[in-house]
């Protein structure tokens, strides 16, 4: 499943890219599942899903919990808590 | 009745004047307004506000929808500002306009309480020493969105 990934803030950074496109390997279903499956590509991910608690997710640009299914999603965004205002 | 809904994010500094004046014309006896600034000291030189372009006009929008709800609200003005800002510089704008005072102030601490923890902005703040942080949420924001949930 093709979906488009999107990077905001220290996790931004921390990759090294804003966003990417990316082919999901069956048996990826949740927000999660999406994120173990980063963290094995490389170090740079590994750093910046170190701490999940300190992370928060947008599918399809409606905030969401690690939990979600993915199923039919075309943007997964990643980010820190918000510190707009 | 529903509320007239006013939402701008934007790099440009807003009138605050002209953007108040749009919510008095619309014939309710009271507006109230909160201004948020960046706050100077400690050496910081500035701040990079970051956003998600294709939700935050949205995020705000349910934020601006969710005070309506609650309060009999003729006019809600949301405008947020992203990029480089200085210190003495504004950031947010939230107002909001109804027949009654209680229902304006009121919605506008909702406003800006529930915009701190349901919007996406990031800021990140740069110092005269030349280093550099992302701000970290703080606890305080979320028990002050919190503290509208009962």
């Amino acid at each position: 499943m093709a979906v488009e990934l999107l990077y905001f803030a220290r996790i931004r950074e921390a990759i090294g890219l804003g966003s990417e496109r990316v082919d999901l390997p069956s048996g990826v279903a949740t927000v999660s599942d999406v994120i173990d499956w980063l963290v094995s590509r490389g170090p740079a991910y590994a750093e910046a899903f170190a701490d999940r608690t300190r992370l928060r997710v947008a599918v399809d640009q409606q905030f969401a919990p690690l939990e979600t299914a993915i199923a039919g999603a075309g943007e997964i965004a990643l980010f820190p808590p918000v510190t707009g205002g | 009745m529903s509320a007239s809904i006013l939402i701008k994010v934007e790099q440009a500094d807003f009138d605050v004047g002209a953007e108040l004046g749009h919510l008095e014309a619309l014939g309710g006896g009271a507006v109230a307004s909160f201004i948020g600034i960046v706050r100077g000291g400690d050496g910081l030189t500035a701040l990079e506000l970051e956003h998600h372009p294709g939700m935050t006009h949205g995020a705000l929008q349910r934020v601006a929808q969710e005070a309506a709800k609650r309060w009999p609200l003729i006019g809600i003005t949301l405008i947020h500002r992203y990029g480089r800002l200085e210190p003495g510089q504004r950031i947010v704008l939230a107002a909001a306009a109804a027949s009654h005072r209680a229902a304006a102030l009121e919605a506008t601490s909702f406003l800006i309480d529930w915009l701190k923890t349901h919007a996406p902005f990031w800021k990140k703040e740069y110092f005269a020493d030349g280093s550099a942080r992302w701000v970290d949420a703080r606890a305080a924001d979320d028990e002050a969105a919190s503290r509208w949930n009962a």
